[in-house]
């Protein structure tokens, strides 16, 4: 019975899947004068060579998704030769600089990265015309709708179906989606493509989007943008997979309310907040979402933004500044940073929901350890340099910091650090990297709470005397790839600065050897600890092997 | 696997020439990779630049042979049960030979190994563990009969699992429990053939040994108590098709799990001069009767028990407290073994338990016990004590995760009963969040022993003050 109905959800969960995918590739595009002249003008687009032939080959005619956006960039790309052979002619003649500053204002600059998001979405969202677009509740129905309701059908059964609460760890290096076969890669690549389409090619997605436009007009009366169908995915994503962290620990009250609060601050500050705060003409804005993981805070359009908004927008600018410099180092050393990372975080949240499955295939050797300091701190000075260029372009009005560009250092971070690092390979490779790969190795709000952590806190992860049998399971379902058994096995205390404080070591051990804990720091890090259980002299003597 | 295998022998060997080649360095060759083995190694690399070697016939390194269940189950892979990654042994320069001893020459220091090679040693460390009991039961050595200690275990359990739809396990103790749990985790059932009237009842008392019974049949384990293993059928391939109960009882099964123990995996050692009894018989210093021969683990017997314990301990902690003991003798620091408190822990299906001190299966004459029991029949807390000086002997805890600190100052600081319950709160270790059950199990004691405690809160201070 129960296994009817997880297989029933199954199938009511692809096929929400497969609505969603299929929605791709329906539906037409017509762009008609008026919405192309308002997207000409809001672009800024002065081409005449573009506009001419653009509105000879496009208007009035119909296309699909790709035909469109491809044709557009085309034509741009054709123009912007021109111009430029144009410039180079001019060049070479001489005496012309004012006609060829006028001409490169002309040229459209494509790349892949930003031409599709930039410049073609905008015209294929007002030019749409599909089923998607005329029955949006009944296409957020027939997507999210079936996904969810499928997705909740296949997961509750567990709860009768895995047996009495406990440790559910079965099979799971066994079964391919969770070690690395096929399943896994499969999976993985779906991962990859949606996020190279949300970052680089929303106009090949309009109608996915459209699926979650009526919710958009309910919370901030805006049109739903990739961003925000972005946000509803997140939400539902990490809804359902929380029942399934409560369906997997209900033993376990720590794993319960930690879901529970990770997931409300996901709900209401990264997303019922700041949208209803559009609603009443504020800027959009994440109260939990610290610098320099929100490493646009200090960029100018934000700082404008916030200054532009009366009261409500220079609290917004002061309390981020609060949070990262007071709030975070004093709840890091009364709690550890997982109060930010497993119980607040947005990239945390999605990690310890639809990443749980994923969490023992995290890399636990000294190596990849070595690497991961390196990278993380790398990453934090990075963000810092960039918001110390950032700051230093808005104050003085430079646009250069010796001799480099501010925006282009602020564009290469964020297209590197933010989308590839983050949500490329941070978020599509649960997989294959484990559920932290962009927390424990590129996350420069991690490193710096790890800099506290380490240095100045009460956690700890107090390791219970000589009960520990070296069997591994702390380590292996460590998501943060540290080798808790190293410290473990000989009665260390662990301290790292990587570490979340999700837990789950704890929850995993057969023997009730370790706990996280908040307590005294005297006597907090071991340098030659004892294992307890023997009489007479401590037999743990010189350096460590 | 096997272009593994092959690497670190080819490895393994050039080192070993290397050792043998130097005259000068005293030569420490360990029997056996299991934790007792290791442990010494690890310690006497910490202490001093021996060349150390150390044999196994089982696995190229060293692994944590408890978590061979959670392989199976699909828990964790082999490599998850290495405490230490492949590089380590190189680095700190102890040598692994896989090989298996097959004679100990104690006058020439020699061992002679199955591949014909020999091997000269300064000192020898046995650690060579245990094998499975067998009391002679008709069918025992048919396939797909067996225990549960070593990696080839695991191998034969997966290679039987596909065409097992019952397995019957003989031996209600740990082993036993662990394999129920894993022919579970695959849909095979489990009959379990217990001695004793409950689960573990030559060690666990009666309320505690019922309530894991409960637990057991919970997870739809067919226990079937004061039953013995008769004899084990063969089908026409010399596999068990089914065994008989001393009763009569034929109950069809496709393997049998013998889990009634282990005992030290010493036959190999009987052709040579070492003394044996059931294990290799050592002193406190684990000296045996043979000059710089000495061993430790599951296959040392003492003559007498240093603290008076059982003379034969097949735990994980003691083979690693033995060993840092014997590296310490080895390196010159003469030192005898002395293991403080008795503790253990274990873990059946989902709950937990833990012992500090002695809590043994019937009390003692001097004894007295307090028992606080959940509703829910899975989490309780066993206190015995001395009847006339209330101080307490030992805990037992099943679902409560206890301080082992605390727990150890409190049994060797002879604390009496009323201040156990006073500061109860200290000794939790339960994950944060947890309900905890202090005010439930003190109001419990007052009933019954007329007293008027209230439970303090847990005082850090308490917790780290060095006794």
């Amino acid at each position: 019975m129960m296994k009817l109905i997880k297989n029933i959800g199954l199938l009511i969960c692809s096929t929400g899947f497969a609505f969603f995918i299929a929605s791709i590739f329906v539906g037409d595009y017509t762009v008609n004068q008026d919405t192309f002249d308002e997207w000409v003008s809001n672009k800024g687009i002065k081409s005449e060579i573009f506009i001419e032939t653009a509105q000879h080959e496009i208007i009035g005619k119909t296309f699909n998704a790709f035909g469109l956006s491809s044709k557009l960039i085309e034509l741009a790309e054709q123009s912007s030769q021109m111009h430029q052979d144009q410039i180079q002619l001019w060049q070479t003649a001489g005496n012309q600089e004012e006609k060829i500053n006028a001409e490169w204002s002309k040229v459209i600059w494509t790349s892949w990265s930003s031409t599709h998001k930039d410049f073609t979405y905008p015209l294929l969202q007002a030019s749409i015309d599909s089923p998607v677009k005329n029955n949006q509740w009944l296409a957020f129905f027939l997507t999210f709708g079936l996904a969810i309701i499928g997705g909740l059908l296949y997961i509750v059964p567990d709860f009768i179906l895995m047996g009495p609460a406990g440790i559910k760890n079965n099979a799971l290096f066994q079964h391919s989606a969770t070690n690395r076969g096929i399943g896994g890669i499969v999976t993985a690549t779906f991962f990859v493509t949606f996020y190279f389409l949300l970052y680089f090619f929303p106009d090949l997605i309009i109608n996915p989007i459209l699926t979650t436009n009526k919710i958009s007009l309910v919370l901030s009366g805006n049109p739903a943008s990739q961003w925000f169908m972005y946000g509803l995915i997140y939400c539902s994503v990490m809804t359902v997979f929380a029942v399934k962290m409560y369906v997997k620990y209900r033993h376990n009250l720590y794993q319960v309310i930690r879901t529970t609060v990770v997931l409300f601050f996901q709900v209401a500050f990264a997303f019922l907040i700041p949208e209803l705060l559009v609603r009443f003409n504020h800027p959009w804005y994440d109260f939990k979402n610290a610098w320099p993981l929100n490493y646009t805070f200090f960029f100018d359009w934000n700082i404008d933004s916030l200054l532009d908004s009366g009261h409500l927008g220079m609290f917004m600018l002061v309390w981020g500044i609060v949070l990262t410099v007071i709030v975070i180092p004093v709840m890091v050393y009364f709690l550890g940073k997982r109060w930010y990372c497993s119980w607040v975080c947005g990239c945390g949240g999605l990690a310890e929901t639809l990443g749980d499955p994923y969490r023992h295939l995290s890399n636990k050797t000294l190596k990849v350890w070595k690497f991961e300091r390196y990278m993380i701190h790398l990453v934090l000075v990075f963000a810092v340099v960039m918001t110390g260029a950032t700051l230093y372009s808005y104050f003085s009005g430079a646009k250069t910091i010796f001799g480099i560009d501010t925006y282009s250092i602020q564009s290469w971070y964020g297209f590197w650090i933010g989308s590839i690092f983050a949500g490329v390979i941070g978020t599509g490779f649960y997989p294959i990297l484990g559920n932290r790969a962009w927390c424990r190795f590129g996350c420069p709000l991690a490193a710096y709470l790890g800099l506290v952590q380490r240095f100045k806190s009460r956690f700890r992860i107090t390791t219970n005397g000589g009960q520990c049998i070296s069997c591994g399971n702390c380590s292996t379902y460590c998501e943060m790839g540290i080798d808790v058994r190293a410290y473990a096995q000989i009665g260390q205390n662990i301290v790292r600065s990587s570490c979340v404080g999700c837990g789950v070591c704890a929850a995993v051990c057969p023997r009730g050897v370790l706990k996280l804990e908040n307590a005294p720091e005297d006597g907090r890090i071991l340098e030659n600890p004892i294992l307890i259980g023997k009489d007479g002299i401590s037999l743990n003597l010189k350096n460590e092997v | 696997m096997n272009v593994q295998k092959k690497t670190s022998q080819v490895h393994q060997s050039f080192l070993f020439c290397l050792i043998t080649l130097d005259p000068f360095m005293e030569h420490v060759v360990i029997i056996g990779n299991g934790i007792s083995g290791i442990t010494t190694a690890r310690h006497i690399r910490k202490n001093s630049a021996k060349k150390i070697t150390v044999i196994s016939s089982e696995t190229d390194h060293f692994f944590s042979r408890t978590a061979l269940m959670y392989i199976y189950m699909g828990h964790m892979k082999f490599e998850h049960t290495k405490p230490y990654e492949d590089w380590f042994w190189a680095k700190n320069k102890i040598n692994l030979v896989r090989g298996f001893v097959k004679h100990i020459d104690t006058e020439k220091k020699a061992l002679k190994l199955s591949e014909g090679n020999t091997m000269r040693y300064d000192q020898l460390v046995l650690a060579v563990g245990s094998k499975s009991n067998k009391f002679g039961w008709p069918g025992q050595d048919l396939e797909a009969v067996q225990g549960l200690y070593s990696y080839q275990d695991l191998e034969t359990m997966e290679k039987y699992s596909p065409t097992t739809k019952r397995a019957v396990i003989v031996g209600g103790g740990l082993i036993g429990v662990e394999m129920a749990e894993m022919f579970l985790s695959r849909g095979i059932e489990v009959t379990f053939l217990v001695r004793e009237d409950r689960f573990w009842g030559g060690v666990l008392p009666k309320r505690e040994g019922e309530l894991i019974s409960r637990h057991l049949k919970k997870h739809h384990v067919d226990l079937r108590f004061e039953t013995e293993l008769q004899e084990i059928l063969s089908d026409e391939n010399g596999r068990a098709r089914a065994i008989v109960t001393k009763n009569g009882e034929e109950i069809e099964c496709q393997f049998v799990g013998l889990t009634a123990g282990v005992s030290p995996n010493v036959d190999f050692i009987k052709d040579s001069s070492i003394a044996l009894n059931r294990g290799v018989l050592v002193n406190e210093f684990l000296e045996t009767n043979s000059k710089d021969v000495y061993a430790l683990g599951d296959c040392a017997e003492f003559h007498q028990h240093p603290t008076g314990r059982k003379n034969l301990e097949q735990v994980w902690y003691t083979g690693r407290m033995m060993g840092e003991t014997l590296a310490q003798t080895l390196c010159g620091n003469k030192t005898a073994y002395h293991p403080g408190m008795w503790f253990n822990s274990a873990k059946f299906f989902d709950i937990e338990y833990q012992t500090y001190g002695w809590v043994f299966n019937e009390l003692q004459e001097h004894e007295a016990d307090f028992y606080w029991e959940h509703k829910n029949g899975e989490i309780c807390l066993h206190l015995v004590y001395d009847k006339t000086s209330k101080k307490l002997i030992g805990i037992n805890t099943f679902g409560i995760r206890m301080r082992h600190e605390v727990c150890e100052r409190w049994i060797n600081g002879e604390k009496d009963m009323n201040y156990i319950l006073l500061h109860l709160k200290d000794a939790n270790f339960d994950p944060e969040f947890y309900k905890q059950y202090e005010h439930q199990i003190v109001g419990q004691y007052n009933q019954e022993n007329g007293t008027t405690l209230k439970p303090k809160r847990r005082s850090w201070k308490r917790i780290f003050a060095n006794n």
